[in-house]
């Protein structure tokens, strides 16, 4: 009968209760949303990093892993000096500059040994880099500055040719000459970090073992501790970024759910009224109210899991490069707590209102 | 809930009710005693302001009196706290409102069945007693409709089952046929008053209409807080 009362309740308004739902789907979607960002654009940079194919990373002195892949300390040098240890088959410089707004960023490369080390570009259109300047696009970098193959793109201050659209999930969005960008963000002569391959993949932890004591101050990596370490939690920002997230959607839920719930009893004093007089408890009657907060909550949380696919796809359309947005169904739970858990939180005011009622002055609640 | 009647069912000695308004006391009854023996029909009237909802909703266990003692049903009303009135709302008293006071959300059935509910109950199916009261009110092809979907009449008649459906040791109608028509009031009326005859149903019932007042046995006066005359139909 319980039962019975809250969904009748919750059906009797729809219009209120499709505003509650909405109302507790927004913080939902929000946190879905952000995680969701975080951890789409982790994601990529470890896809794209897995598939450049090396299966060693050296990084310049002083830093680590999840330090800033901006700027190029490292000298080119090592390059070739690298290609000569044993077991290496291949290496290659990379320089990487940030654009503007900080989610990509362009990457500078020698074309040749790329592509000896990572294989060759699949090309969607166009074919690869030849003139200075020349830019090659991913897929996803194209659609989203809806460019292709023939025209022309202003990054970093400097007009460029696209002279190729490319399948991405390989390194970068955006390809340069290395010298051009080099040139470009005055660092001639130098890279950003070096990839190598080695003539089997078993052989990467002797190898690194043998660098490392080698060249004693600069970091190196296997792409499997990279892939470890590809985590937001490992990267703080984004830790930070997320815990903020969390706590923002926590607050809105609360106070949203604590609005819809302060109407919805204002609504139905005189149903409170109505209940009292017939004399139930005011156990019973927060019983109801927090039943109805818990059954808008998991509404909401339904609703807003479904408004995260539709963020998803808004991003997809309108910025698949710089913001892809993960589906980060571990988080429902999560999300779907804190939205219940808002709900029951924010009912709890309304609902101690309403159970210390005056029924006579619930009863004349016009 | 019926169980063994005391009576007088209800008893109420020296009450004084006194209501604040922000800085203003306001004396709503001023010394009230009354007997009210069980299976009686009691019409109260007197004007607006004189004490009689009052009165209603103290006895009712809606509001504590300021003073006095109040017995209903053998309880104490006047000493129990705010658990203890709504126990006695639960379990030995309904109401009837002059506006019905259906829950708009459900259905005649639903709206029953809640009252059953709170009581403790069983919800389904109603008990043979039960389903002669609904034959009685005319109103066992309407469960299945929303307050919305009902006349005044049938909502009225509606508020009466639900609150029989308890077995309430006393019935407080206030009001009821205040939202009625003339023919659905006369109905209403002569429902209370043949309730009251072939179930012995405690009822008491306020009224501004003399006319109405006369459905019951005894008819008591009140103004400015004081039971004034009680004359017996």
């Amino acid at each position: 009968m319980v039962f019975k009362l809250v969904w009748e309740n919750v059906r009797f308004r729809p219009v209120r209760t499709l505003l509650s739902i909405l109302l507790i789907a927004l913080p939902v979607t929000l946190i879905l949303t952000l995680v969701g960002l975080s951890q789409g654009f982790v994601e990529g940079s470890e896809k794209r990093t897995e598939g450049v194919g090396a299966d060693l990373l050296f990084r310049p002195k002083g830093t680590t892993l999840m330090s800033s892949f901006n700027g190029a300390p490292l000298s080119q040098k090592f390059v070739d000096q690298l290609a000569t240890e044993p077991h290496v088959v291949a290496t290659t410089g990379v320089a990487y500059q940030l654009l503007s707004g900080a989610f990509d960023s362009v990457a500078g490369i020698n074309q040749a040994s790329f592509v000896h080390l990572s294989g060759p570009f699949t090309f969607l259109q166009g074919h690869g880099l030849e003139k200075p300047d020349d830019i090659l696009l991913d897929r996803y970098y194209a659609d989203q500055r809806h460019v292709r193959a023939g025209g022309r793109i202003k990054v970093l201050g400097k007009d460029w040719n696209v002279v190729g659209v490319i399948e991405g999930g390989k390194l970068a969005h955006l390809f340069v000459q290395l010298q051009v960008l080099q040139d470009l963000i005055g660092s001639p002569g130098k890279v950003t970090q070096i990839y190598l391959k080695l003539d089997d993949p078993r052989n990467t932890d002797l190898v690194k073992k043998q660098l490392s004591a080698k060249y004693e101050d600069y970091p190196i990596y296997s792409m499997k501790e990279l892939e470890s370490y590809y985590s937001v939690d490992n990267i703080p920002l984004l830790k930070y970024f997320t815990d903020a997230v969390l706590g923002i959607g926590v607050l809105i839920g609360f106070l949203v759910v604590l609005m819809s719930m302060y109407m919805a009893v204002l609504q139905r004093t005189r149903e409170i009224g109505i209940l009292k007089s017939l004399g139930a408890s005011k156990g019973f009657v927060m019983g109801i109210i927090l039943a109805e907060a818990f059954l808008l909550g998991l509404g909401g949380t339904i609703a807003g899991v479904a408004l995260s696919f539709l963020t998803r796809w808004i991003m997809d359309t309108l910025m698949p490069a710089s913001l892809p947005q993960a589906i980060v169904p571990d988080w429902w739970p999560i999300a779907g707590l804190i939205a219940v858990g808002g709900a029951l939180l924010g009912s709890l005011y309304p609902g101690m209102l309403a159970v210390r009622q005056d029924p006579i002055e619930a009863l004349a609640y016009e | 809930m019926s169980e063994a009647v005391p009576d007088p069912i209800i008893r109420v000695r020296g009450l004084r009710k006194v209501y604040q308004s922000g800085k203003v006391y306001v004396e709503a009854l001023r010394g009230v005693d009354l007997d009210v023996p069980s299976g009686e029909f009691l019409s109260i009237v007197g004007p607006s302001g004189s004490g009689k909802s009052t009165l209603f909703h103290i006895i009712g266990g809606l509001t504590p009196p300021s003073a006095g003692e109040v017995t209903v049903a053998g309880r104490n009303v006047s000493t129990v706290g705010d658990s203890g009135r709504t126990e006695l709302r639960r379990k030995y008293v309904s109401f009837v409102f002059q506006k019905f006071n259906l829950l708009p959300n459900l259905t005649a059935r639903d709206n029953i069945r809640t009252a059953l509910h709170i009581a403790g109950l069983p919800t389904e199916p109603f008990d043979p007693h039960f389903v002669n009261i609904l034959n009685l009110l005319g109103i066992s092809g309407r469960l299945n409709h929303k307050p919305s979907e009902m006349s005044g009449g049938e909502q009225q008649r509606v508020a009466i089952a639900r609150a029989l459906a308890t077995k309430p040791g006393i019935l407080l109608a206030d009001e009821p046929t205040g939202n009625l028509d003339s023919r659905n009031s006369l109905a209403v009326l002569h429902l209370l008053r043949d309730l009251n005859q072939q179930l012995h149903q405690t009822i008491l019932m306020i009224t501004h209409n003399v006319e109405a007042a006369a459905f019951g046995h005894r008819t008591m006066h009140m103004s400015d807080g004081q039971i004034i005359e009680s004359t017996t139909t």
